[in-house]
């Protein structure tokens, strides 16, 4: 599989869960696992261009996908428009989820680069988060897509979906 | 998943059939219906041109599953198939007649709807057989339908729903409803007597209160942490009133 | 005129590791030939264990080690009150493992320790543990018949009582023209921080010194409990914390994992990790609120309040944990709230049932507390027709009676004085923000299928002097860098960002100059932790002292180096300026390479540096109003939230970015708490709420924008600062004013609301309950 752009190749047992994977054998620990049912949204990534729970998945169903991670959100120092935003609307405060609120925005905002803020709301929806009341996460995402350019074409180039 | 993360399921051996591909499709129907891979996921059919198209129903459920995450991975075949009673697809299926393709080694056989969900989470299919295919029959004009549900949040399973479906003739009478609870059974829960009710009416206000009466009577769902069994009875009913009503109005609607 | 840091909203400087996945949360950390810990739990809720069988467990390849309270031996210790010791709550504290019963479904009974967590797991499948059941008992009411005995030795389930007597309450009953009397109930419910708990746990063979990460909120206290444990000196464990996701009161308190982990790691000289799945958490780590409420209010006709009467029953879970009969004992305290009631006696019952232990969640027993009494003044008031917030206004402190003595409400400890505040302004401000009259007439209404309403409620929060001291420790170091030192712990506060603005600001140097480190037992030999909002006032405070006694210190070094009067120099920006001349600066810099250089200057000392504790036995006190307007839908019993205001008064501000981020997120916090969350029990003692599709927490969907408003109109005098703490503020009023308001917009349906939490169901029930009443 190719996860950030680089290739990895390893054995794992059939019941490995992906994010246990990623955070396990490939030291991508960004992406965190808060309730392990599907439920908290702290673990989503994207594979093949679409936003999952990694807690859902096998690992070995990632065969051959294309994923993308917290950590490849930033190119080298240039931080990610909805991370720079993060940051300056105090949208984190312990920040363990985070990275999955960053995966589920830049995969809502890359279908919807112009949402209303009732949109972003609905979207973000599958993401729990118990210290901010959500309020900034919402500010954040609405100015991350008022940035201008194209907000997917600054990061890491997003795979073509490819059906699993 | 999460049954195997909590321990809960312990299968022996897992085959993965996500890389079917052939399974996943959306094709038009013979007389306007629709045909569908089990493997569709949720995603896909919410996004069809085609699906909003020929059954405004189905559409309109699609986006009341879980949230859009899930729905990228999750598949109209399995959320058939793991039958969970509050779930949208198994009471929206019912009343549209749908029919479900079950392949096996030893062929091929297909079962309507309303024989295929058993139980809580207990289908129709036999150990060695896949769904393979959903078939939706074509949307008669100036069919009126809605669909709503209660849940304690966005994307939750809902405590109670209902998917209804009417047909008016010229006087805007009621022909036919087909009406299905989910939520308050072990599977989609007909209410033939208020169906019944409704054939051949126009209804007023007072006929549907009867009705929602009559839906709340008939009911005889469980408790749970979320609601309990008389809430469910009673706002079963609320939401078929609610329901008739704005199904009625768009099939008065349609007519025009 | 260098500019001010404190008051600021400068961004947190913590965020980058957070935005860019690279933060270290426990369960991120991996040490060479770390084995995995995992625990077996009680399904029972009571039962009597016959025997354990961990022999298939240790059989299975990978599996390391199975231990029971058995191999503990000699060391066994149960887990210590640290808090409200309340006399007969010792007879209840839990034991590191089960032996003989278990009272709790989730009670740890055994620990497996394997290569992965997935053997570890595997290994708690196969241990057989033969259970003889007994009955439960689920309730307080139930418990306190002793029926059912948790501990047979003890020879009751009423664990302790506790009692507040202050002015005359039978005599203002006596002259009283009105009088209610009402039962009220809060639900169980928790914090459940995202992050679940976990530990890290090294030990080092060699050296004989252990090394915790995971650990937060009291590292000090716990290093110390737990170094006593394993016979160790204190001063070979190093507790460190690294990043953690959110805690609430929940994490951080001593648990048997706890020990547990640290004990297999010392035994099998090995590093071990533990971290505990959702399942686990919701029933095994501290379950909060669940308190009961008998209350009498005795009024005069117009409104004025002349007593309170109450009862409160703790629901404490089988075990007494490390707050002792805290939650309870402060539902009582601050019963009173921001009102002058001179007569008030409460009688308080800890009682023990077969459920999960009870500790604090933000807030705890004040959330409670506000639920009870605002609700109770919105039925008098509805009684004496008299309009709800003249009521609060007739009976707030008024600032001229600050600081006002309520007397002694907490044990053994001393009175308790409101510190300072303006009550009635924030709650002029509130109505103001809020656009009150203007929603008014929405009272009650039925609009569009939904009947709306608008719930006030008035709270006071105390923040910080809970626990004597706090420290910090200030260090200039080479290259225009300073150390801040800190003995807090930061559970997502942002307390790097605001420690450093006091820094900066208090000694005079460029806020990026300074690096903020807390945290860890090494660096700073004492402290207690982060919690009832006490890490600004306490820590900051500490701080501020540090910072100002080496501000005077670097004077007094750069007087001596320049034979100049101390007296007429100044540190801005850090540079050291001569007062009134225009002779260039002395850097900052060049005065450390002096000094390290010197034999002399800084009486000899090479390294500049303060260390300074501040010391506080008397607590400060928020205040300030919370509004809700509602909608409910009759035929479903949904609620909706329509829109929400805290106003709070915190005394200073350091960083208003902060503040409004801990007030709005504890704002979603308690709506969630009041609408969705709850802790399920069977009949027979089982959790029904074990994950998240049934234990629910707000999304984003569930909760307007929450509005909050700060203000600094009432410093505190009991600090350098002036703060006040923020940071349970926001939850504190939640369900009062929810309740209040569902009351208001179901009035005409005769509902009053008196207990939690307001689910659709609950809704619905009182609704055909007062329809039934009615038509009888």
């Amino acid at each position: 599989m190719t996860v950030n752009g680089k290739s990895y190749e390893r054995l794992v047992e059939a019941r490995m869960m992906l994010a246990d994977f990623l955070r396990g054998e490939l030291d991508l620990t960004g992406t965190h696992l808060g309730c392990e049912h599907g439920v908290c949204g702290a673990c989503t990534i994207l594979l093949n261009g679409e936003a999952v729970r990694s807690c859902l998945l096998l690992a070995v169903q990632a065969d051959g996908a294309e994923l993308l991670t917290v950590e490849g959100l930033a190119q080298g120092n240039e931080l990610h428009p909805l991370q720079k935003a993060f940051h300056e609307r105090h949208a984190l405060q312990c920040g363990f989820c985070t990275p999955g609120f960053l995966m589920t925005a830049f995969a809502f905002l890359k279908e919807t680069p112009n949402p209303t803020e009732a949109q972003v709301r609905e979207a973000i929806s599958g993401n729990l988060c118990r210290c901010t009341g959500y309020l900034p996460i919402v500010q954040a995402i609405l100015q991350a897509a008022s940035e201008p350019g194209e907000i997917s074409s600054k990061s890491v180039s997003t795979p073509p979906a490819r059906r699993l | 998943m999460p049954l195997m993360n909590l321990r809960l399921a312990r299968p022996k051996v897992i085959i993965d059939i996500n890389r079917l591909s052939k399974l996943s499709s959306i094709s038009a129907g013979p007389n306007g219906g629709l045909v569908i891979g089990a493997l569709t996921r949720q995603r896909a059919i919410e996004r069809s041109a085609t699906v909003k198209e020929r059954n405004p129903l189905l559409a309109a459920a699609m986006p009341l599953i879980a949230h859009f995450q899930i729905r990228n991975r999750g598949t109209i075949g399995g959320s058939l198939a793991h039958a969970d009673p509050a779930a949208e697809l198994p009471a929206v299926s019912v009343i549209l007649g749908a029919e479900f393709v079950l392949q096996s080694a030893r062929g091929e056989r297909v079962v309507r709807a309303e024989d295929f969900f058993v139980d809580i989470m207990t289908t129709a299919i036999k150990p060695d057989e896949l769904l393979t295919e959903i078939r939706i029959p074509g949307w008669r004009p100036g069919l009126g339908w809605a669909i709503d549900e209660v849940s304690r949040r966005r994307g939750d399973f809902a405590m109670v729903g209902v998917a209804a479906l009417v047909q008016i003739d010229a006087n805007e009478s009621c022909q036919e409803a087909r009406i299905a609870l989910f939520g308050v059974g072990a599977k989609p829960v007909r209410v033939p007597r208020a169906e019944g009710m409704l054939r051949g009416k126009a209804p007023d206000q007072k006929t549907l209160l009867e009705i929602a009466k009559s839906v709340s009577d008939e009911l005889d769902p469980d408790s749970d942490v979320h609601a309990s069994a008389e809430y469910r009875k009673e706002v079963g009913g609320v939401l078929t009133r609610r329901a008739l009503e704005k199904a009625l109005l768009r099939a008065r609607e349609g007519k025009k | 005129m260098s500019q001010s840091y404190i008051g600021a909203p400068i961004r947190r400087r913590e965020d980058l590791r957070f935005i860019t996945g690279r933060a270290t949360f426990v369960d991120d950390i991996k040490l060479p030939h770390m084995l995995h810990a995992a625990i077996l739990r009680s399904p029972r809720a009571h039962a009597r264990i016959l025997s354990i069988d961990t022999a298939p467990a240790r059989a299975i390849p990978g599996v390391v080690w199975v231990f029971t309270l058995q191999d503990i031996g000699e060391l066994a210790v149960p887990v210590p009150m640290r808090m409200y010791q309340i006399p007969g709550l010792e007879r209840y504290l839990q034991p590191l493992l089960a032996r003989d019963k278990v009272r709790y479904v989730g009670e740890p009974i055994a620990v497996a320790i394997a290569e992965s967590r997935y053997l570890a797991e595997d290994a708690l499948d196969v241990i057989e543990v033969a259970y003889e059941d007994l009955p439960e008992v689920m309730n307080v009411r139930d418990a306190m018949r002793n029926e059912i005995l948790l501990f047979e030795e003890s020879g009751t389930n009423l664990g302790a009582v506790h009692e507040i007597s202050i002015g005359d309450v039978a005599k203002a009953f006596e002259q009283a023209e009105y009088r209610r009397r009402e039962e009220f109930q809060v639900h169980r419910y928790t914090g459940n921080p995202l992050e679940t708990r976990g530990l890290v746990v090294q030990f080092d063979t060699g050296k004989n010194e252990l090394t915790a990460w995971g650990v937060t909120k009291l590292l000090h206290y716990n290093r110390q409990v737990i170094a006593s444990f394993l016979k160790l000196s204190e001063h070979k464990l190093h507790f460190i914390e690294n990043d953690v996701g959110g805690g609430f009161g929940i994490r951080g308190e001593l648990y048997p994992e706890d020990f547990l982990i640290p004990f297999a790691a010392m035994r099998l000289g090995r590093s071990v990790k533990w971290i505990e799945d959702r399942r686990e958490h919701l029933m095994a780590a501290n379950h909060s609120r669940e308190i009961g409420c008998e209350l009498e209010i005795a009024a005069r006709r117009d409104g004025t309040v002349l007593g309170l009467s109450a009862k409160i029953y703790g629901d404490m879970g089988a075990y007494v944990r490390t707050h002792g009969g805290l939650v309870p004992c402060s539902t009582a305290a601050l019963l009173t709230g921001p009102y002058r009631i001179p007569n008030f006696h409460c009688t308080v019952y800890c009682v023990m049932t077969n459920k999960t232990g009870m500790g604090t969640f933000r807030a705890p027993g004040r959330y409670e507390s506000c639920f009870f009494r605002e609700r109770m003044l919105d039925m008098m008031a509805a009684d004496l027709k008299i309009d709800p917030v003249e009521l609060r206004r007739k009976n707030l402190i008024q600032p001229e009676e600050m600081p006002y003595t309520v007397g002694v409400t907490r044990p053994g400890s001393n009175p308790t004085v409101l510190d300072s505040g303006n009550y009635p302004s924030a709650l002029e401000r509130a109505l103001k923000e809020f656009e009150y009259e203007k929603l008014k007439p929405l009272q009650g209404r039925f609009e569009n299928g939904r009947y709306h309403g608008i719930g006030l409620a008035y709270f006071v929060k105390n923040t910080g002097g809970l626990e004597p001291y706090e420290g910090a420790r200030v260090v200039i170091g080479d290259g225009h860098s300073v150390a801040v030192y800190i003995s807090i712990s930061m559970l997502g506060q942002g307390h790097e960002t605001a420690m450093a603005q006091i820094c900066a600001d208090t000694l005079g140097v460029p806020m990026d100059w300074i690096s903020v480190f807390h945290g860890n037992t090494d660096q700073i030999p004492l402290g207690w932790g982060t919690f009832a909002s006490r890490g600004t006032v306490m820590c900051g405070s500490a701080l501020y002292l540090a910072a100002e006694r080496l501000k005077q210190k670097l004077l007094a070094v750069a007087g001596k180096h320049l034979e100049m009067d101390p007296g007429g120099l100044e540190l801005r920006e850090g540079k050291i300026y001569q007062r009134g001349t225009e002779a260039p600066p002395l850097d900052l810099g060049d005065l450390v390479s002096l000094v390290r250089a010197s034999a002399t200057l800084n009486q000899g000392q090479p390294e500049l540096e303060e260390t300074a504790y501040f010391n506080s036995n008397q607590m400060t006190y928020s205040y300030g109003v919370h509004l809700a307007h509602v909608a409910v839908d009759p035929e479903t019993g949904m609620l909706e939230v329509l829109k929400y205001l805290v106003v709070e008064d915190v005394g200073r501000v350091i960083n208003p970015l902060l503040v409004h981020g801990q007030t709005v997120g504890a704002a979603v916090q308690g709506i969630g708490g009041t609408l969705l969350e709850q802790l399920v029990y069977s009949a027979n003692g089982q959790l029904l709420t074990t994950t998240f599709r049934d234990y629910l927490l707000p999304s984003s969907t569930d909760v307007p924008p929450v509005e909050s408003v700060i203000l600094e109109e009432a410093p505190s005098p009991l600090n350098p600062l002036g703060v006040k703490g923020a940071g349970e503020g926001g939850i504190v009023g939640t369900g009062a004013a929810l309740a209040n308001a569902a009351t208001m917009a179901l009035a005409s349906l005769g509902v009053e609301v008196k207990e939690l939490p307001l689910s659709p169901d609950r809704i619905r029930e009182w609704i055909r309950r007062r329809a039934a009443h009615l038509s009888s």
